[in-house]
């Protein structure tokens, strides 16, 4: 009905605008304030890209000295000469592992039904959609607060080992992971469907065998950009704690006692010796060039298996 | 959907010959479709965990401290005595911070995403695109670290004197402006979806008629536009509200009921972040703090996001 | 499907790599120096100033005895008596002595402990080199940092420099340190009470401090000898009158030791449970913690224990080990 209605509206301001430009303005005056405004674009860009890179200089300047094979080679140490990330790095390894493990099906999952079961007029469906929604946005702060009341306390009661960690930061990206396969299957055409369904198929059938490999490349990308999320998250496996100072390696998901790459960079950057600070700069860089692998592996992915229908 | 809906429908599936049925039996689909749900109801499960944990002990502590003397409360010492639990100086603080911040992020990312929409070309656009989204993706430990070893002493540095005091140690503005940074890609990304989703006819009569393309850009699609980038803009506060690791790392500890960027504020998150990695015992009224204001914290962020979902839904509906 | 090839591959990469990650840690080499190898795990949780000193006790612990990990935490002296009274740690680190309500909620728990002092510590008040003042009482201090305390600028507190009326910079730990604890508790009487207008508080971050008070003509901070040490050059220590003598004390190894510089030199202590101390790999930390520990306090910059306080602190865990310790204490 009234969907033509702001159309037209708009349509009808804009020609205003433009004829009494035309008709009383100068055109040369206009010109100048074009170009005033072009340069003024430019520079608001410019100043998100010079902050970029300003960033990535002043991480490489503080962190280079100490940047090299030690740092995956020591562990973390009271002593800063001795100290490394090893003990992080492999601690976050084990988290992202856990985080998969646990995203990728019960996300995938969601997404599917969402996008193949579900009726989007009942009301139930609608509020599990506007709930994803909002879980994306909740601070992740709050994600570490129901960690440490329901997984490493309460009714889980795991305590302070690796696997409270995992399944806190799992549930943190969950919605990021159900949002981007959503995406991904809802690319599929319905003719797709369609044809394996006219040929017999059950729904299942249908899914298994036509929808969900044909979407695997965008599921992928978007596991992998919530694990880039994951990498970084700081504040949630500090409540979950991660912020004791281990020496150590972690070797199962039980290890009670382990920390993580952002967290140990936290705590080095915290600490009163300079040492300290250049070290934290240092395992920046790891983090930086581990998202930047990571990433750029996720748009290869998707520019080599994106399919156009 | 037709074609679907027909076969699904008893009638015909009974009419079919019986080697074209599926192999499996039909209830197979039932408990797949179970799983599924399952999978799809532990988001539910997820949401009302979180109001749940932040619920109860905040009951107990609103029980001691009342409502009112929290939320209009002026000083905020939860654990240095003499005590006082009025919440404002921190969610001045959170604002504070967050308003900096918009302040340099709302001209950048809608210059962004207005450079992005009307006059970059497709080749710029692949390169800048993504490098804007690079932003997003900085983890904030680095931006916190980078507001602290950079940013401060550089506003140190260049404070001009007509100013006032040059900023702290800990000052609100390094922290706003890092946050800045954080949130530009957000605006810009969804200014420039709703920009893009303005029709070319618009543009075009408006073109037509001999309009500049700066005019077509803030008279035709900016407003146009206009309700998405108002929701890019209610996406970017609610993230900067939720950010933790950057206000912890540079902002300060000290509650502070200024609006003044060269102090040292104290904002939600980051108080959560101190007491809950801290010294409190757990149980008593200073450790259930945190659970009010994360309880604050939360109604604040989802009541943003339900208007940005609104927002996003309207602009959307209008074209599509 | 080339692309379920893909994605196979990938997941058995990334299965790989988890495995070789479990694999990773096992670099135990040999000889575990004295005794039996010995293989278990102790949690020690509390005090984050006395952290800096168990950590790389630990760290040393862990190259005699590889398989024995060891886990410091650091929820604050407060945080570490919860979980030590609850069962939850084997050791809890403290800067402050053990408070009445802990020592309750302990005997509720059924945990039996001692405490065991492990090095001093001078509480050292900090400021900005160019600052003439060279003395203050803890009185003077109070009125800095009490919880009415009102004064803006260095002219505001009487009996010091004259002449020097700069703004004061004042600077303070978070609430949830033991250093924090301790201060308000010499300085201001109370424990938790501390002026909170005009005040700077860098939370878990001291290197705010340092950097804040080299950089402000008038600033002044305080916080363990460690930093202190670490920032000679940039900073400078306020010498502290002892209330008793009507001395002017500068912190320092002889002066703490001696208990001269007062109200602020305090000890550090860890407290081992009886029950943990039946573990062989936990008293062997102990006594290993204490017959280092006084070579590793000047590094971790505290002031390492005197003879008396030694000895008694390794009788104490030997009463409290059950006697049968394998090896006894040489000084």
């Amino acid at each position: 009905m009234s969907y033509e209605a702001p159309r037209t509206r708009l349509a009808t301001a804009g020609a205003r605008s433009t004829t009494s430009a035309v008709l009383t303005d100068q055109p040369r005056g206009d010109v100048v304030r074009g170009r005033i405004f072009y340069a003024l674009l430019l520079f608001g860009l410019s100043l998100a890209l010079v902050g970029l890179a300003l960033l990535l200089i002043d991480v490489f300047v503080d962190g280079s000295e100490r940047f090299g094979v030690d740092l995956f080679t020591k562990l973390g140490s009271g002593f800063p000469e001795n100290a490394g990330f090893q003990n992080a790095i492999f601690g976050t390894l084990w988290i992202i592992g856990g985080v998969i493990l646990f995203c990728v099906p019960i996300g995938v999952g969601a997404a599917i039904y969402l996008e193949e079961y579900a009726d989007g007029t009942r009301w139930w469906n609608r509020l599990i959609e506007v709930n994803i929604q909002n879980l994306a946005a909740v601070p992740s702060i709050v994600y570490g607060i129901l960690g440490l009341a329901f997984i490493v306390r309460g009714p889980l009661n795991l305590g302070f080992i690796v696997l409270a960690g995992s399944l806190t930061l799992a549930l943190l990206v969950l919605p990021t992971v159900i949002i981007a396969a959503r995406e991904a299957i809802r690319a599929i055409p319905p003719s797709i469907r369609e044809g394996s369904l006219a040929l017999g198929a059950t729904q299942w059938q249908t899914i298994r065998r036509q929808v969900l490999p044909a979407s695997i490349p965008g599921i992928v990308t978007g596991v992998i950009l919530a694990i880039s999320r994951a990498l970084g998250e700081t504040a949630p496996l500090l409540l979950v704690g991660a912020a004791t100072f281990v020496t150590f390696n972690p070797t199962s998901p039980f290890t009670d006692g382990y920390t993580a790459l952002p967290v140990q960079i936290f705590n080095y950057f915290s600490r009163a010796q300079d040492e300290y600070l250049t070290l934290a700069a240092a395992g920046i860089i790891v983090m930086l060039v581990v998202l930047i692998a990571m990433n750029s592996f996720a748009i290869w992915l998707r520019n080599r298996y994106e399919q156009k229908w | 959907m037709e074609a679907r809906d027909v076969l699904s429908s008893s009638r015909l599936a009974a009419a079919l010959p019986r080697r074209l049925e599926a192999p499996s039996p039909r209830y197979g689909e039932k408990v797949i479709k179970g799983l599924l749900l399952t999978c799809a109801v532990i988001s539910i499960a997820t949401t009302i965990a979180i109001v749940v944990s932040l619920l109860i002990p905040s009951i107990s502590f609103f029980q001691e401290v009342g409502v009112f003397e929290f939320l209009f409360g002026t000083e905020w010492s939860p654990i240095i005595q003499p005590a006082s639990f009025g919440v404002l100086p921190i969610v001045v603080g959170t604002l504070s911070v967050t308003f900096w911040g918009l302040l340099f992020a709302v001209p950048v990312g809608l210059a962004a995403a207005i450079w992005l929409s009307e006059y970059a070309s497709p080749r710029w656009r692949r390169t800048i695109k993504p490098t804007l989204e690079v932003l997003a993706g900085i983890p904030t430990v680095a931006l916190g670290f980078f507001a602290f070893t950079f940013i401060t002493p550089l506003l140190q540095d260049v404070w001009p004197g007509f100013l006032g005091d040059e900023p702290n140690i800990f000052n609100a503005l390094a922290a706003g402006l890092a946050i800045g940074l954080l949130i530009v890609p957000i605006i810009a990304s969804i200014s420039e979806d709703a920009m893009s989703a303005v029709p070319g006819g618009l543009r075009e009569g408006a073109y037509a008629l001999g309009a500049s393309r700066m005019r077509v850009a803030t008279r035709v699609v900016f407003p146009a536009a206009l309700s998405g980038i108002v929701a890019s803009i209610v996406l970017g506060v609610s993230r900067a509200v939720g950010e933790t690791m950057v206000v912890l790392m540079a902002a300060g500890s000290t509650p502070n009921f200024s609006f003044n960027p060269v102090e040292s504020i104290q904002a939600m998150t980051a108080f959560i972040g101190v007491v809950a990695t801290g010294d409190i015992p757990s149980g008593t009224i200073k450790y259930d703090t945190i659970f009010a204001v994360g309880l604050l914290l939360f109604f604040m962020t989802l009541m943003m996001n339900l208007i940005s979902i609104r927002l996003v839904r309207k602009y959307r509906e209008v074209y599509e | 499907m080339s692309s379920r090839k893909f994605f196979a591959m990938t997941a058995t990469t990334a299965l790989l790599a988890i495995g070789l990650a479990a694999c990773g840690d096992d670099d135990s080499g040999g000889d575990s120096g004295s005794g039996e190898s010995l293989s278990g795990s102790i949690r020690v949780d509390g005090s984050s100033t006395v952290a800096p000193l168990t950590e790389p006790v630990g760290e040393l612990f862990n190259e005699e005895q590889p398989d024995v990990n060891v886990t410091v935490g650091t929820s604050g002296t407060g945080g570490g008596f919860e979980k030590f009274c609850a069962g939850e740690t084997d050791i809890s680190d403290a800067s402050r002595v053990i408070a009445p309500e802990e020592e309750k909620l302990c005997s509720d728990g059924g945990v039996e402990y001692d405490e065991v002092a492990v090095a001093n510590d001078a509480l050292t008040v900090v400021v900005n080199p160019d600052n003439p003042v060279t003395c203050i009482t803890p009185d003077q201090l109070s009125e800095i940092y009490g919880p009415d305390a009102t004064a803006t600028s260095w002219g505001d507190i009487e009996g010091l420099d004259a002449e020097f009326s700069e703004d004061l910079d004042i600077y303070s730990p978070g609430s949830d340190s033991g250093t924090f604890d301790y201060f308000t508790d010499a300085v201001n009487g109370e424990e938790g009470a501390q002026r909170t207008k005009d005040v700077n508080i860098v939370g878990e971050n001291d290197n705010a401090t340092v950097t804040g008070v080299s950089g402000s003509t008038g600033g002044i901070g305080y916080f363990g000898f460690s930093f202190f040490q670490e920032n000679e050059d940039t900073l400078k220590a306020l010498e502290i009158e002892n209330p008793e003598t009507g001395e002017c004390v500068a912190p320092g190894e002889e002066t703490v030791q001696s208990g001269e510089y007062a109200p602020l030199g305090r000890e550090l202590f860890i407290y081992p449970s009886a029950e943990a101390l039946q573990k062989p790999e936990v008293l062997e930390f102990v006594n290993f913690y204490l017959e280092n520990v006084n070579e590793i306090a000047p590094q971790a910059g505290f002031i390492p224990l005197t003879d008396e306080q030694l000895s008694e602190a390794q009788e104490k865990v030997a009463t409290l080990g059950g006697g049968g310790s394998e090896e006894t204490a040489t000084e």
